[in-house]
């Protein structure tokens, strides 16, 4: 369980330098129709990213972490993510193939709130570059 | 934006990156591999120096659409090129541009991002698609 606070959307939205008074600003949320401050779009990477380390530092995938890049990132908003939210996680290893030496591995997390219901979904895909090809 | 057209180009947005940067978003990310820290260790991964997190470059294109008044639906980008970020005070300048690339019947409107650093693209379409407020 993640627990989305004001603070750390604020400190996000201002490691992003995004200036939207909605991410920090309660009242001016709230006067947007929404209950509390919202998160940036791409706030949930800190739950997505921990889901996939876990998922990567798994011994059984035999993966090297140090070869990994992040190939792409797609986000699918159910509804706007806000401060107060309890999130939960469940991951799920959508695809594995090995092309030229490279693993390409797809990642889903799936983010629901305390009660189940959706609120965003994470697809990305890493890429394990082959160890001998990087090293040429 | 009241009633976007296809075509229609938003605000750029000139955002300069600096290790500093790069630091405070590992921080409020939680993303700390070292290759966006430490010059040593990026060099030994074979990269040519220390490199933006690819979300952090994703996070910048996304505030082209941020005060757009609407709902953002779905956000995707491939990342294709590391930004190179310099250990001086000049840093990286990322560049981010937008356009309406599609309105759809369902009134949803696809945006069309493109982020440069150095004059090359370092997103793979990026897209974002939203539902203005009605």
């Amino acid at each position: 369980m993640y627990e989305v606070s004001r603070e750390k959307i604020r400190e996000f939205a201002e490691a992003i330098g995004d200036p939207n008074p909605l991410f920090v600003d309660v009242e001016a949320a709230r006067a947007a129709g929404y209950p509390d401050v919202i998160a940036p779009p791409t706030f949930t990477t800190i739950v997505n990213l921990a889901a996939i380390n876990r998922i990567v530092s798994d011994p059984e995938l035999g993966l090297d972490y140090s070869r990994m890049v992040h190939g792409d990132q797609r986000f699918t908003y159910h509804r706007p993510l806000v401060a107060g939210d309890q999130l939960v996680v469940t991951s799920y290893v959508d695809n594995i193939m090995s092309r030229a030496g490279n693993d390409f591995i797809t990642l889903r997390a799936e983010i629901a709130d305390a009660n189940g219901d959706p609120v965003v979904t994470a697809k990305a895909q890493l890429v394990v570059r082959d160890a001998e090809e990087a090293d040429e | 934006m009241s009633t976007p057209q296809v075509g229609d180009t938003l605000p750029t947005i000139e955002v300069t990156l600096t290790r500093a940067d790069l630091v405070r978003y590992a921080g409020a990310s939680l993303d700390f591999n070292p290759i966006h820290w430490n010059e040593r260790f990026a060099r030994e991964v074979g990269l040519p120096d220390v490199i933006a997190h690819g979300m952090l470059t994703m996070a910048i294109a996304a505030r082209i659409v941020s005060d757009w008044d609407g709902e953002l639906l779905d956000y995707s980008a491939r990342f294709t090129r590391p930004v190179v970020v310099p250990d001086d005070d000049k840093g990286a300048l990322v560049e981010v541009s937008g356009k309406v690339g599609a309105v759809n019947d369902d009134g949803t409107v696809r945006i069309d991002l493109t982020a440069k650093f150095d004059g090359k693209t370092v997103l793979g379409k990026p897209v974002a698609v939203l539902r203005p407020r009605s």
